[in-house]
């Protein structure tokens, strides 16, 4: 027995059984299957490719705990986007070039798509669907994001705000140089760069 | 429309909170109940023939639902693009497709598929194929485009004698035309410049990849597609899938990026389709990274050639043009041909020649990418202009300028007429806020190992269309709401010209709601949301609608106030008397008004010259209030120019080749600016693509085996943060085009070129006059031209 399987098996009062009734009942997961991963249907039958068993954990993901079945080789984008429903995290490239993915891991920005999921078991994660609060109000970056109309078409957009989350929590006034050190990894096709850092910087002054 | 309340004026569109919750979603994001995965089959080889293909293997696979074979698919007329073929054109192109359970089943079952191809000769570079005896792209052809028949092209051994020393071979063209006396132009110049050139293919790198999503539901299919436009595209699929364009839902809220790569549709959003039809439940297409190198389309790539004479002054007295496309394997874009328009009018030559080729390839399909056509020419072309200028002692605004159109410029074979030109007028506001006559003397100014230097570069794009409809509807609860078929590709003017019919109506914009993105929302006919035409055209289209729902308004208060239509104004969701503003409508008393009256006042009857499409939507919303819709039918006359002039200044390090853009100003002429936010984006956007085109963006081919290299961001390398500088300024004309309703013309598409062509005239500045006579210039040419080392490519070869 592996260590992933001591720590789903550790997980008192949830079994495999009860979870799966769960998200059935809460629909959360309906046909959310696989990106070259197995989903569900498969799972059900003997699986035809080895190491495509599910495991079972429980992840904190923006402030909530979320139990979901994970398999050894899937990566955090995929369980985010197609097993908790969180799309707002986008997938450009899926290999660690683009950046979009961004989410961050304890406060760490990160490539989702470059993270084994059961790798951040006993980390926090936050996605972009995170940062708003219950009532709706935005987050200040994502309220200077929109006041300073920063995005184009969209897509890189929450992985530009997740890295600009990060680094306000370190760096609270940055200047506008270390702002595009900090984003670097983020692309943006639109070529909106300068009014991703207008919007950085008007965060960094109201915050 | 004098003075605004709305045009002009920055504002929050309805999609903006999405993109930064996260809730905006794109193709990828959906999820209906039973989908499948798809993945595809895709050819090794740049150019073969499927002798056999033996999918039992896969079918055996448990979760495997589904297979379609190029067999399957429609057949279409070449040289258009299949969606799956037997004879793969280019490496990476579509042979079948598999929907299974999950993504990792229809990966194995790839896998599994035994298929047995003959490779046969391809083509990568385009003159190779236009030699006596060379290899041909395809069996039935070699020069192809859009409007330009499938037909073979093959030069003498005399056409390619200079080759070797750099000049561009140039056989028989397979279009030309020409205006004017070349000859005479040429002997009346003081100074006449001839040059060979090379502009780089290269991909659009869209972040969001080409996914979509298909279902069936009662005999109708759903398609949720990475698509610029909307309404537009529904004849084109529906034909391509042989479905009643009636019975075709499209599906596009937001789009992760086209820039010409998702204009008008593709024939690989079929496949998913044909997938879901055979399995009987939706299918997902994940486009991957990769695939989008492949199959997510190119910007044809030049060689090219061109003659230019001057006079004096710096005025074009002739110019002879020769282009050489690399146009892909199908029927591609006719860049070449923007090209030549885009020369005749933005240098206005006295007289002037345009010769073309339009090659195919077995590369990338090409697709129109943001400026296609105008914007290589100006990163070509702009360079050698200020070769003339430093020869003639001629300033190089003043040179641009004194070829610059007014607005009696002519453009193309025909010397037709423009709209309007406020090119001179950029150049000289330009020039001013970047203070060009005092950076005059930083030219070449050393700074450690670095040379400072300076450019200035000029693009053009046609901006607009006509003959589109509009559609709004003032619903009883008397909100406005204006129905667009535009795309949302992240140009945000789908809203941007949607509150011309709030402006027309003068409704408060907090009571307008604008309804698009999806075809079963009774979207009109409205234009592709390409060629920077979307400002122009469908500000006339919601001017047309909200102008015929104003005179509905005013005749339903002259029947319930007794007088006549002429005697009412609206304003604040109100129609009311001119004279005494407190007798009136409100607009939901109107709104139900004409849902008692019927007929034209509530869509039940409609104007006949109106698109189907639009015809459809507006009878959908029949009988839910008052329905303003018309076709446009506005005069216009002349070709609708929008125009970039742009500023930089660079430091070339002599040591590394490293080329740091440190100012760059943009300025438009699109006409009266209609949301300044919003242009600057697009412009400092514009600029950022054009350093990219201007300094690493290009497409690295192994000739030996006709496979890319640059199949990864990092290889293909757009602009990142760190490659452009921290501040990129921007400013407009803001005049007026007297052929738009507000008076707005288009702008996506020269900032790009304008950029490009200022970059690298800056390095050519830097360097004391070396000009590359390529596109991009990257490091490693700088250090051989600084260190006068031959360049490692041959003068005229290309995707290297």
């Amino acid at each position: 027995m592996d260590a992933l399987d001591k720590e789903v098996n550790s997980q008192p009062g949830l079994t495999r059984r009860s979870f799966i009734k769960g998200i059935i009942a809460s629909g959360v997961t309906v046909s959310s299957v696989g990106y070259l991963f197995r989903g569900a249907e498969a799972a059900q039958a003997k699986p035809a490719l080895a190491g495509a068993v599910g495991r079972l954990v429980t992840l904190t993901v923006n402030g909530q705990k979320r139990p979901v079945d994970v398999m050894k080789q899937e990566t955090l984008a995929m369980t985010l986007r197609y097993k908790l429903g969180l799309t707002g995290t986008k997938l450009g490239c899926d290999r660690g070039e683009c950046g979009n993915c961004t989410v961050l891991i304890d406060d760490v920005p990160r490539y989702s798509c470059s993270l084994l999921t059961h790798t951040v078991r006993n980390s926090k994660i936050t996605t972009i669907e995170g940062l708003a609060g219950p009532d709706g109000k935005l987050h200040p970056v994502q309220k200077a994001f929109v006041d300073e109309m920063a995005p184009q078409c969209g897509f890189c957009t929450p992985g530009q705000i997740m890295s600009a989350v990060a680094l306000l929590k370190v760096s609270p006034k940055p200047t506008r140089a270390q702002a595009a050190e900090a984003l670097s990894g983020n692309l943006c096709r639109c070529g909106a760069y300068d009014y991703y850092l207008n919007a950085v910087m008007r965060a960094a002054e109201v915050s | 429309m004098a003075s605004y309340k709305l045009i002009g004026k920055d504002f929050t569109p309805p999609d903006l909170v999405g993109k930064v919750t996260g809730k905006a979603k794109y193709a990828e994001d959906f999820r209906p109940a039973g989908m499948l995965f798809a993945k595809l089959l895709r050819s090794p080889m740049p150019h073969a023939k499927v002798r056999k293909i033996d999918t039992r293997n896969a079918l055996a696979l448990k979760g495997v639902v589904a297979i379609v074979t190029a067999d399957e698919v429609p057949k279409v007329h070449p040289p258009s693009e299949p969606m799956l073929t037997n004879e793969p054109l280019y490496a990476g192109e579509p042979i079948l497709a598999v929907a299974a359970v999950d993504e990792t089943t229809a990966a194995e079952a790839i896998e599994r598929i035994k298929i047995d191809l003959q490779p046969l000769p391809f083509v990568i570079d385009p003159l190779e194929t236009l030699r006596p005896g060379g290899p041909d792209p395809r069996s039935d052809g070699n020069v192809a485009a859009r409007e330009l028949k499938l037909q073979t092209i093959k030069w003498t051994a005399r056409d390619f004698a200079g080759i070797s020393q750099g000049k561009l071979p140039m056989g028989k063209p397979a279009e030309e035309w020409q205006y004017g006396d070349l000859e005479g132009g040429f002997k009346q110049a003081d100074f006449v410049l001839e040059e060979s050139f090379v502009t780089q293919a290269l991909s659009h790198h869209c972040m969001e990849p080409r996914t979509a999503m298909a279902y069936w539901q009662n005999g109708k299919l759903y398609l949720h597609a990475s698509s610029q436009s909307v309404s537009f595209v529904v004849p084109g699929v529906a034909k391509l899938l042989g479905v009643d364009p009636a019975q075709l839902v499209f599906i596009s809220e937001n789009t992760g990026g086209g820039f010409g790569a998702k204009g008008t549709g593709y024939p690989q959003w079929g496949i998913p389709a044909l997938l879901a039809k055979k399995a009987g439940r939706p299918v997902m297409m994940r486009v991957t990274r990769d695939e989008e190198y492949a199959f997510g389309r190119a910007r044809p790539g030049y060689q090219g050639w061109v003659k230019i004479g001057f006079r004096k002054d710096g005025r074009i007295t002739a110019l002879d043009l020769y282009i050489v496309q690399s146009n892909g394997p199908y029927e591609g874009f006719p860049d070449f041909r923007n090209s030549g328009m885009a020369v005749s009018l933005v240098y206005q030559p006295m007289a002037m020649r345009w010769r073309a080729v339009s090659v195919l390839t077995n590369t990338p399909p090409r697709y129109p990418q943001r400026g296609p056509g105008e914007n290589q020419i100006a990163a070509a072309v702009e360079p050698f202009i200020d070769k003339a200028a430093r020869k003639l002692g001629v300033d190089r605004v003043a040179i641009r300028r004194i070829n610059a159109p007014g607005h009696d410029g002519k453009v193309g074979a025909k010397q037709g007429p423009v709209t309007s030109s406020y090119l001179p007028q950029a150049l000289d506001k330009g020039a001013q806020r970047f203070n060009w006559a005092k950076k005059q003397a930083l030219s070449g100014q050393r700074k450690g190992s670095k040379a400072i230097g300076i450019g200035v570069g000029t693009a053009f794009h046609s901006a607009g269309r006509n003959g589109f409809d509009g559609l709004v509807l003032i619903k009883p609860d008397g909100k406005l709401y204006i129905h667009s078929g535009a795309g949302n590709l992240g140009t945000f003017s789908y809203a941007a010209t949607s509150r011309t019919a709030a402006e027309v109506l003068g409704m408060p914009w907090d009571r307008c709601v604008i309804v698009a993105g999806d075809t079963a929302k009774n979207v009109p006919w409205n234009s592709p949301q390409v060629g920077s035409n979307t400002s122009f055209t469908l500000t006339r289209t919601n001017y047309v609608a909200a102008v015929d729902a104003k005179k509905k308004l005013q005749e339903i208060a002259a029947k319930a106030l007794n007088g006549s239509p002429d005697d009412f104004d609206v304003g604040n969701g109100r129609v009311f008397l001119k004279s005494d503003s407190s007798r009136g409508l409100s607009f939901a008393e109107a709104a139900e008004r004409a849902i008692k009256l019927g007929g034209k006042y509530s869509g039940q009857e409609l104007p006949k010259d109106l698109n189907p499409i639009t015809a459809r939507a507006a009878a959908g919303l029949a009988g839910q209030g008052l329905v303003g819709v018309a076709k446009d039918t506005l005069p216009i006359k002349g070709l609708v120019p929008a125009f970039c002039a742009a500023f930089v200044q660079v430091e070339v390090d002599l040591e590394t080749g490293h080329v740091e853009i440190k100012e760059c100003l943009e300025v438009a002429d699109c006409g009266t600016v209609i949301h300044p936010k919003n242009l600057g984006n697009q412009l400092t956007g514009g600029a950022v693509q054009g350093f990219g085109l201007a300094l690493t963006e290009r497409h690295i081919f192994d000739n030996k085996l006709g496979l890319a290299a640059t199949k990864g961001l990092y290889t293909a390398k757009p602009p990142t943060y760190l490659d452009v500088p921290l501040d990129i300024q921007w400013d407009a004309v803001n005049q007026p085009d007297r052929y738009n309703p507000v008076g707005v013309k288009g702008i996506g598409e020269p900032p790009l070129g304008a950029a490009a062509a200022a970059v690298l005239c800056a390095i050519s500045d830097a360097l004391g006059g070396i000009y590359f006579n390529r596109s991009p210039v990257t490091c490693d040419m700088i250090l051989n031209a600084v260190e006068k080392r031959p360049q490692p490519y041959k003068p005229l070869e290309v995707n290297v």
